[in-house]
């Protein structure tokens, strides 16, 4: 008996290091087969500043599915926050603080509204995020009356557009500060601990004496306060707010979560696995095209390493 | 066939009966892992006994009976087995006044003491457990009171409970009872995590160190504290219960099924904490549906009969015909 323990102890640790394997056997395969274009250093810059966008969308979402859940609006909010960012940052209209105040509270009031619905309404969190993505996006669809929402300040473009000592983009630093953040908060604060208890065993938790609801509401408002700043970063990056933007992100979040091993029953999972699955969407995006792979392609492979990802998750769980 | 009983029901055991029945009469060969007394002599013809991973022996199923193999499994004797620990019994810290809760239970009224052990016996149904959680704040009261300590609470959910240094540890541990999901260490400070943290931070040196010392305390057999609970035997994940419980001070322990699905050496272990807990003055509720165990370890014992109180025996008074008499009593009216 004592003997299996072990040995199924062992299992899980080695698919736990299983995710940096892959990640690395690919990079590595990757700057073999292009060791003058992706492998140069400013191209493995340029990747983390493509992961960190989504790393930072994954990031909320990985509370989300660790609680239990699932949020398919955080696309949808994106959109909604980048047009409401742009539309108060015309040069010579509000100081930079309203574009950056108004998009986060927004995605965090969305966020809240998910909350409350999964929690006090007991609406499965599929169906209450798919009515929110929807409501969203007509939302910023209305706001920005169907346009992109262009002409905004130098200052508004500098959030995400800048570099810190020439070198590293704005969005990176905003990326890793926000990982660190939320790896703190997971994994060492009584909330984090609370989140995984819930989704791990809800009504065990509830007797346990945590507010169930209250954790849910929490996770949801996270998520779409995060989803907020990725809103303002992405109109910044793009040096305008774009009410179709952010389609499909949502499921390139949940696609880093799932690659990174977070269970999406719940209860399981760990924070630098998703930042890994965020690094690895972006590796094979950003390698493949510099190897000239069409789109197209790219939408196949993409899909069969989340397929592979979460057969070798399935795979070491039976064995445990 | 290792446990194959654990999980399925009455019937279905039956079943399996006969099947091995069968495979008997065509000269299979069965080897039967249970620690169900009962099955173990319905089907065995030999039986053999493991304790602590030593070979005790093997002897044929005619040549030996129950008090015989439990003190082969244990290495005491049966009287032993459940130890009743006297302790001078206090002041009331609970009082339960006419609590009702729909059709589950109405009219229920008792008083419990520091340093008591009370046992709540019952038929499947009688709604022990229903009470139980709705004394704890898993469900609500139609109507009636619950005071603790002379106070009148208003218990609206286990939080509330726990901050009335009332503790429960529920009948079924994998839904109810443990996040199986998660390691020992985490699912023994989930309840009282906020003592071992500082503005939400968790003090990590002082969380391990209250894992050990429960794990060791209580002798939990585990390869560590971060070893998945899901790979603890049955009887080990009940102490990660206990502790996580334990770990919150409580004054009064409800228990309903303490030892339900567990090994007779964690059943001792789990006797003779409950003796410890009520030495060190908590008060305890034991429901139980095991006869010897109730009429062992309790200091009185209340029977629910389909909702109702239908009796309250003393121990000097314990036997199984007045627990079952009352246990069957569903005449209408409330006897006390």
């Amino acid at each position: 008996m004592n003997k299996t323990l072990r040995k199924s102890f062992e299992f899980s640790s080695l698919r736990e290091v299983g995710i940096f394997i892959a990640f690395f056997v690919i990079l590595a395969i990757l700057m073999i087969l292009s060791p003058n274009a992706f492998a140069k250093p400013a191209n493995l810059v340029n990747i983390l500043k493509q992961a960190s966008i989504n790393g930072i969308l994954a990031t909320g979402m990985m509370f989300v599915i660790i609680s239990g859940g699932i949020d398919l609006s955080v696309g949808s909010i994106v959109a909604l926050t980048g047009v409401i960012a742009a539309t108060f940052a015309h040069p010579g209209e509000y100081p930079l603080i309203v574009p950056i105040v108004l998009s986060v509270v927004i995605g965090a009031a969305v966020g809240l509204l998910n909350g409350v619905s999964v929690a006090y309404g007991n609406i499965p969190p599929f169906i209450v995020t798919l009515g929110t993505m929807t409501i969203v996006r007509g939302v910023a669809l209305i706001a920005a009356k169907g346009q992109p929402v262009f002409n905004v300040t130098k200052l508004f473009e500098g959030i995400a557009g800048g570099f810190v000592f020439n070198t590293i983009p704005h969005l990176v630093v905003y990326f890793v500060v926000i990982t660190l953040v939320c790896a703190f908060i997971i994994t060492r604060t009584v909330f984090g601990r609370r989140v995984y208890a819930v989704g791990g065993n809800e009504t065990a938790a509830r007797v346990s004496g945590i507010n169930v609801d209250w954790i849910k509401i929490a996770v949801y408002t996270l998520s779409g306060f995060l989803a907020g700043i990725a809103g303002l970063l992405l109109a910044s990056r793009l040096v305008s707010g774009n009410p179709t933007a952010g389609q499909a992100y949502e499921l390139d979040a949940i696609a880093a979560v799932i690659i990174g091993g977070v269970s999406m029953a719940g209860g399981a999972g760990k924070w630098y696995g998703t930042v890994i699955g965020a690094l690895l969407i972006a590796v094979i995006g950003n390698g493949l095209d510099i190897l000239n792979v069409s789109s197209h392609f790219q939408l196949i492979i993409k899909g069969s390493i989340i397929i592979i990802a979460v057969l070798l998750d399935m795979k070491g769980k039976g064995k445990q | 066939m290792d446990e194959p009983t654990s999980a399925i029901t009455e019937k279905e055991v039956k079943t399996l009966f006969e099947q091995i029945d069968r495979l008997r009469k065509q000269n299979v060969a069965i080897i039967y892992i249970s620690h169900k007394m009962d099955e173990i002599f319905k089907i065995a013809d030999r039986i053999s006994v493991l304790r602590d991973g030593n070979y005790i022996g093997t002897f044929p199923a005619n040549e030996i009976d129950n008090d015989k193999l439990i003190k082969m499994m244990v290495g005491r004797e049966i009287k032993e087995f459940i130890p009743k620990t006297d302790a001078p019994i206090g002041e009331v810290v609970l009082e339960v006044n006419n609590l009702c809760r729909g059709k589950h239970f109405q009219n229920v009224s008792f008083k419990l003491h520091k340093g008591e052990i009370l046992g709540i016996a019952g038929l499947v149904g009688a709604g022990r457990s229903e009470l139980a959680e709705c004394i704890f704040g898993i469900t609500r009261p139609s109507s009636g009171e619950v005071i603790i300590r002379n106070k009148k609470t208003n218990i609206r959910h286990p939080k509330d409970a726990i901050r009335n240094r009332v503790a429960l540890i529920t009948e079924d541990r994998k839904f109810t009872g443990l996040n199986l999901k998660s390691t020992v260490k985490t699912n023994i400070t989930i309840v009282g995590l906020d003592e071992l943290s500082r503005l939400g931070v968790i003090n990590e040196s002082k969380e391990r160190r209250v894992a050990d010392k429960f794990i060791d305390q209580l002798k939990i057999k585990t390869n560590s504290r971060n070893t998945m609970i899901s790979s603890l035997s049955g009887g080990n994940q009940q102490k990660v219960v206990l502790s996580k419980w334990l770990q919150t001070t409580p004054e009064i322990i409800i228990m309903d099924e303490p030892t339900r699905g567990i090994d007779v050496g964690a059943k001792r272990d789990i006797y003779l904490l409950m003796g410890e807990l009520v030495k060190a003055g908590k008060a305890l509720i034991m429901i139980s549906s095991e006869i010897p165990e109730i009429m062992g370890l309790s200091d009185r014992i209340l029977v629910l009969a389909a909702g109702r109180l239908t009796g309250e025996i003393n121990r000097p008074d314990f036997t199984q015909e007045t627990i079952m008499r009352f246990a069957s009593d569903f005449s209408s009216g409330n006897r006390i």
